[in-house]
């Protein structure tokens, strides 16, 4: 990327703890919250900003970057909207990069927020509740039920577990080491719940072979990062940390149709973010990694190339993935532990590894810490975004 | 039995009618030969805009599957437990799925299945059953 002056960096964040129910708050509202507190963190004004990323809102419809701007009171030469699902804020991340480094903004605020009213559990109406519909997901697979994220998901565990013979048990300790590591952090919905593996495995099978202690809770919530130039970002209220590189890779929507189910697109995005940053894994120390699913995390090992393709559970097994452990992996708890905030949730992957790349991380804290690889995943395995972020200079 | 109803577009009305027929068929690029489903406007091999209909067995092989022991579709709550299946037709394309009247918790990857069709509100659906001469 850039001369070191002009590289852009995440210079401050805010983000609510992932609710149940987040009230009546619409979700412009909760936006504009969310983006001012992560300004008053970095120490920059509303005046300073002058990019707006955001993404697909249900109750706004289209245009929601001047929406939005005018709502906060933006003046802005750069918005957009991004629109990819759980890989959205990691994206984000590349697209204010990339929008800082050829001139298009200088100080741009990266936000997502997603209310979350408690009530029955929903169910997809189909054709009454959506008859203009006309997407190959709404034609060829609502039929069949292939409707939610988890059933997609379980696809792809249940032909991993054909191919490579991980087993329920080695997926469990990811959700409880995660756990471990959300006991530490106070915005994590479930710090105070701990988590065996006997617990996970006694936990109802919702779609074979996923049960319900492999898979996050949904929540609403909302959380938002300031990306600014380092020249700008100097003198500001916390130490910024440099986006060093970053990859992104989309091949398809449904799995059905993706090229291999197990062998995923994961390994462009990775191979782009460590090329550009001028890192591999081995000298990344903290792992924050898209987990929807504990199954998601094993193909996410594999493909960003921590370790080699089918050895993902053995990996698990032999390392400790706690904050004090040799293998750092989601030190907020992971959202499986921190509670998923839909698109927000995403970006908790990316508030954590700014916090313990500036040292802010408390108790769970991983020492020494240089490099962290962040990665996001949308849809089932559809979009992969990834990130290198660094330690950085003190202020 | 009820389900959600696939609304057909212009591009894939043939492949629906054929389904009515109790035939299923695949597009073929004229140029490359590459066969794709589900259907589309153009080739995803070549980018070519002359794609035909071309007739397969209808044999397949379980590429993935799970089990639904929730319906997350209102219309499908009847049905728990049901399969969701990603088939690999024995001419190359996969497509989402069902497999019918099979034990679920005997299902198997790599079991070989035989296309049927189920009727939903004048629309003719692809299923798959275990096929029992192979």
């Amino acid at each position: 990327m850039a001369d070191a002056s002009r590289r852009p960096a995440v210079v401050g964040l805010a983000e609510l703890a992932p609710a149940r129910d987040t009230g009546a708050e619409t979700e412009l509202s909760l936006a504009a919250r969310i983006g001012v507190a992560a300004l008053a963190d970095a120490g920059v004004r509303l005046s300073d900003v002058d990019g707006l990323l955001t993404h697909p809102m249900e109750t706004l419809g289209r245009l929601v970057p001047s929406t939005l701007a005018e709502f906060m009171g933006l003046q802005l030469s750069y918005g957009d909207s991004v629109d990819l699902g759980g890989a959205t804020s990691v994206g984000m991340l590349w697209r204010a990069a990339a929008a800082i480094e050829s001139g298009m903004c200088s100080v741009c605020l990266c936000i997502t927020a997603v209310p979350r009213t408690a009530g029955p559990a929903q169910q997809r109406g189909g054709p009454t509740r959506n008859a203009t519909d006309r997407s190959p997901y709404r034609e060829h697979e609502v039929p069949y039920g292939n409707v939610a994220a988890t059933e997609g998901y379980a696809m792809v565990a249940m032909r991993y577990e054909h191919e490579y013979g991980d087993t329920a048990r080695q997926r469990a300790k990811i959700a409880v080491q995660q756990r471990q590591n959300a006991a530490l952090h106070p915005k994590a919905f479930f710090r105070d719940v701990p988590l065996t593996v006997d617990e996970v495995m006694a936990s109802e099978v919702i779609t074979d072979p996923l049960r319900k202690l492999d898979s996050v809770m949904p929540a609403g919530g909302a959380a938002a990062v300031v990306v600014a130039r380092a020249d700008v970002a100097r003198g500001l209220a916390q130490r910024p940390v440099p986006i060093l590189g970053a990859g992104e890779a989309i091949s398809h929507k449904t799995i059905t149709y993706a090229p291999n189910l197990t062998d995923t697109v994961i390994r462009r995005s990775a191979e782009r973010a460590f090329a550009s940053a001028g890192i591999g894994p081995a000298q990344v120390g903290l792992a924050s990694l898209y987990d929807c699913y504990t199954s998601t995390v094993l193909l996410t090992l594999e493909d960003a190339g921590f370790c080699t393709k089918g050895g993902a559970a053995e990996f698990v097994d032999a390392h400790d993935l706690t904050w004090q452990g040799d293998f750092p992996l989601n030190t907020q708890g992971g959202q499986l532990s921190f509670g998923q905030a839909d698109v927000a949730g995403g970006m908790s992957h990316v508030t954590e590894a700014v916090l313990q790349l500036q040292g802010r991380a408390g108790d769970r804290q991983v020492r020494d810490l240089e490099f962290a690889f962040v990665h996001g995943n949308g849809g089932i395995m559809s979009e992969q975004t990834s990130a290198v972020l660094g330690r950085g200079e003190g202020l | 039995m009820t389900r959600p109803v696939p609304f057909p577009s212009p591009v894939s009305e043939p492949f629906w009618e054929a389904c009515r027929r109790h035939e299923l068929v695949v597009q073929e690029c004229e140029r490359c030969a590459n066969l794709q489903f589900y259907p589309r406007a153009t080739c995803t091999s070549c980018a070519s805009t002359e794609l035909a209909w071309r007739s397969v067995s209808g044999r397949a092989v379980l590429h993935t599957f799970t089990i639904a022991r929730r319906a997350t579709h209102r219309r499908l709550v009847d049905q728990v437990p049901y399969v969701i299946a990603v088939v690999e037709l024995d001419e190359g394309p996969r497509l989402t799925s069902t497999v019918v009247d099979a034990d679920v918790d005997r299902l198997r990857i790599g079991q070989r299945l035989r296309v049927d069709f189920e009727h939903v509100e004048g629309e003719s659906i692809p299923v798959f059953r275990l096929d029992a001469e192979a």
